[in-house]
């Protein structure tokens, strides 16, 4: 169901949507964390994705896409099984990020903002995770890793599945 | 230096910290029984008396903060809303709040509820911190198992309900008026302030925003008093801190020292410059505070102390630099950040913040022009005061201070191509 042609939410999926819409003052608080569960069942944010959750909350798809696209957590194309997202900022810089992305290239055989041809590895740069006493580090899927070094880096592309 | 007191960071290496049980040992929860027994307005006071200032940025009075909440809100709720959407680069001090004593955190909103008024609360947690959402989703469970949070606290009568909303990258978030946009579900763009949050929030209704840490004072302000409290700090500022520390110190990591602690004090603290090397330049607050020379460390951490150096206490957020660094590339890597994280609502910041972020590159690709620094530093200055928030003005402190007080640097490279700091070192060049 990969943004092919029209798509719709899973039964639990659908209830856990209408839970979290009842849960706040105003349903449409409930946007980003429907937009979190459809991320998880479709793999991304596809045109199609938006048009089915702007019909659940009675909002335009325009609206949708306007804060699908404010929201970098958010994909708009898909990813691989794993993200990793590499913080490039102040203090992973001093510390060496621009070694450990170059390395990450290396390693997986893309450029930045792509997938492995197997669909395994996603490779991002990210603004400041805030996990600066870790420096350099990178979000790995739910996790912070660091501080990162060329074996460290190893260690995680080994794990991953 | 003042007395040595733990505030915040004292349980954060007891084995399971988090839990419940931990936090009961060391006295968890008491100060919100004691809360429960004084009058909301008592609490108001001695927060303000106290001299508690916020910790997520803008140092603004706490108990004067909670004071606007109009008394007749026309039947309207009052709500708390938490900003643990720490994003301000060289921060992380509430992920370890978060991840080390989410009670403490819990137990200063409830009685920040109580002391304004507020029964339900929201926490607005950012997206990529998955741990502490989870640790802080467990920790409310068991507090409510325990009558602590939920109906009827503890038999007082009151209720309080809190719920975890997590946001989907955005740094503008942080700020409290994009924050409750975002809350609401749209695009994170700062609203035009009057009214404040205070008068009209979330959903329309009566609002106070506070950071994770400035709550996680509160219940050791009601524990042992304002006096106590204020004598901790400075004249104007009360209490203790958690300070982050990062970049070229030997023991990167969070610090918890008093407001009056100075600069000097806290680097070493950290165990100092890295080995073999010498402090070049400090950032005080989070990448938006003006940078500081290795001259300029002896100053007092305080809100008014680094705002007389000419930077600010913003977060917290210590970035150390030794003389290996390039300034010039420095500011490229903090313009391509606020580049991208503008929220393009006002024009002076979507232009000027792209615009500065492309001319430091030009400079540090050896293709600057010798006008380039003072037209920075010109178009800089004009934006200040111009925009809805004051993401721009924290974008505008590096600007600044890192091409004035490093001017040579940055005419170096023009004049040269290259660098005198890191001769021969090609920089990574990106687009945003
Ligand atoms: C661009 C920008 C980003 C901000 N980011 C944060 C943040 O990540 N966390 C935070 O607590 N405050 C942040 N603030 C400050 C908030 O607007 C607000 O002052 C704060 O949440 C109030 O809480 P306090 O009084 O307890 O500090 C930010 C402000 C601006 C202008």
């Amino acid at each position: 169901m990969r943004g092919a042609g029209r798509v719709a939410f899973s039964a639990e999926t659908l209830a856990r949507a209408r839970e979290l819409m009842a849960a706040y003052p105003a349903p449409r608080a409930a946007l980003l964390p429907v937009l979190r569960l459809a991320q998880e069942e479709f793999g991304w944010i596809s045109p199609e994705v938006e048009e089915h959750v702007a019909g659940l909350f009675g909002l335009t798809p325009a609206h949708v896409h306007e804060v699908v696209t404010f929201y970098h957590l958010l994909h708009q194309k898909p990813v691989g099984r794993h993200v990793l997202s590499v913080c490039h900022t102040l203090s992973c810089w001093l510390m060496g990020a621009e070694g450990i992305i170059a390395y990450l290239k290396e390693r997986l055989g893309i450029e930045e903002g792509e997938t492995t041809p197997d669909g395994r590895v996603t490779l991002l740069r990210a603004e400041c995770l805030c996990a600066c006493e870790l420096a350099p580090m990178m979000q790995v899927d739910d996790d912070y890793v660091g501080p990162l070094t060329r074996e460290r880096i190893d260690e995680v592309l080994e794990r991953l599945d | 230096m003042p007395p040595r007191e733990r505030l915040l960071t004292r349980s954060f290496d007891l084995p399971d910290s988090h839990r419940l049980e931990t936090s009961r040992r060391s006295g968890g929860y008491e100060a919100l029984r004691k809360a429960l027994g004084m009058a909301p307005a008592a609490i108001t006071e001695e927060v303000r008396r106290a001299n508690l200032r916020g910790l997520g940025g803008a140092g603004f009075g706490t108990g004067m903060k909670w004071g606007f909440v109009p008394k007749e809100t026309g039947g309207k709720p009052v709500y708390l809303v938490v900003n643990a959407d720490e994003g301000e680069p060289g921060t992380f001090k509430d992920r370890y709040l978060l991840e080390r004593d989410p009670h403490l955190v819990l137990e200063g909103m409830a009685i920040t509820g109580f002391a304004v008024g507020a029964r339900r609360a929201f926490v607005y947690i950012r997206g990529e911190y998955v741990r502490p959402y989870r640790i802080l989703a467990g920790a409310i469970e068991e507090a409510a198992r325990a009558n602590l949070l939920g109906p009827n606290i503890l038999g007082s009568g009151f209720d309080f309900e809190i719920t975890l909303h997590r946001g989907a990258g955005a740094y503008i978030c942080g700020e409290e008026t994009g924050l409750l946009e975002s809350l609401e579900g749209k695009k994170g763009w700062p609203r035009l302030k009057p009214p404040f949050p205070a008068v009209v929030g979330a959903f329309g209704c009566p609002t106070v925003i506070n950071n994770v840490e400035t709550l996680a004072l509160v219940p050791r302000i009601i524990e042992r008093g304002a006096e106590w409290f204020a004598g901790l700090g400075t004249g104007t500022q009360g209490g203790t801190r958690i300070y982050s520390v990062s970049g070229h110190v030997r023991r990167p990591g969070p610090y918890e020292l008093p407001v009056s602690a100075t600069l000097r004090e806290l680097i070493e603290e950290a165990g100092g410059v890295r080995d073999g090397h010498r402090l070049k330049a400090v950032v005080p607050g989070g990448s938006s505070a003006a940078i500081l020379t290795a001259e300029e460390i002896d100053c007092t951490l305080d809100v008014d102390g680094l705002k007389a150096a000419g930077s600010m206490a913003g977060s917290a957020g210590v970035v150390v630099m030794d003389e290996t660094t390039c300034i010039v590339e420095a500011l490229y890597v903090v313009a391509r950040f606020y580049a991208h994280e503008s929220c393009g609502q006002c024009t002076p910041c979507r232009e000027s913040t792209g615009w500065i972020y492309r001319v430091v590159g030009r400079i540090l690709q050896g293709k600057g022009r010798p006008e380039d620094p003072d037209q920075i530093l010109d178009i800089a200055r004009k934006g200040v005061g111009t925009t809805i928030c004051a993401f721009y003005d924290g974008a505008v402190g590096p600007y600044l201070s890192y091409i004035e007080k490093f001017r040579p640097e940055f005419d170096h490279h023009i004049r040269t191509g290259g660098c005198d700091v890191q001769p021969g070192r090609v920089p990574v060049l990106t687009t945003h």
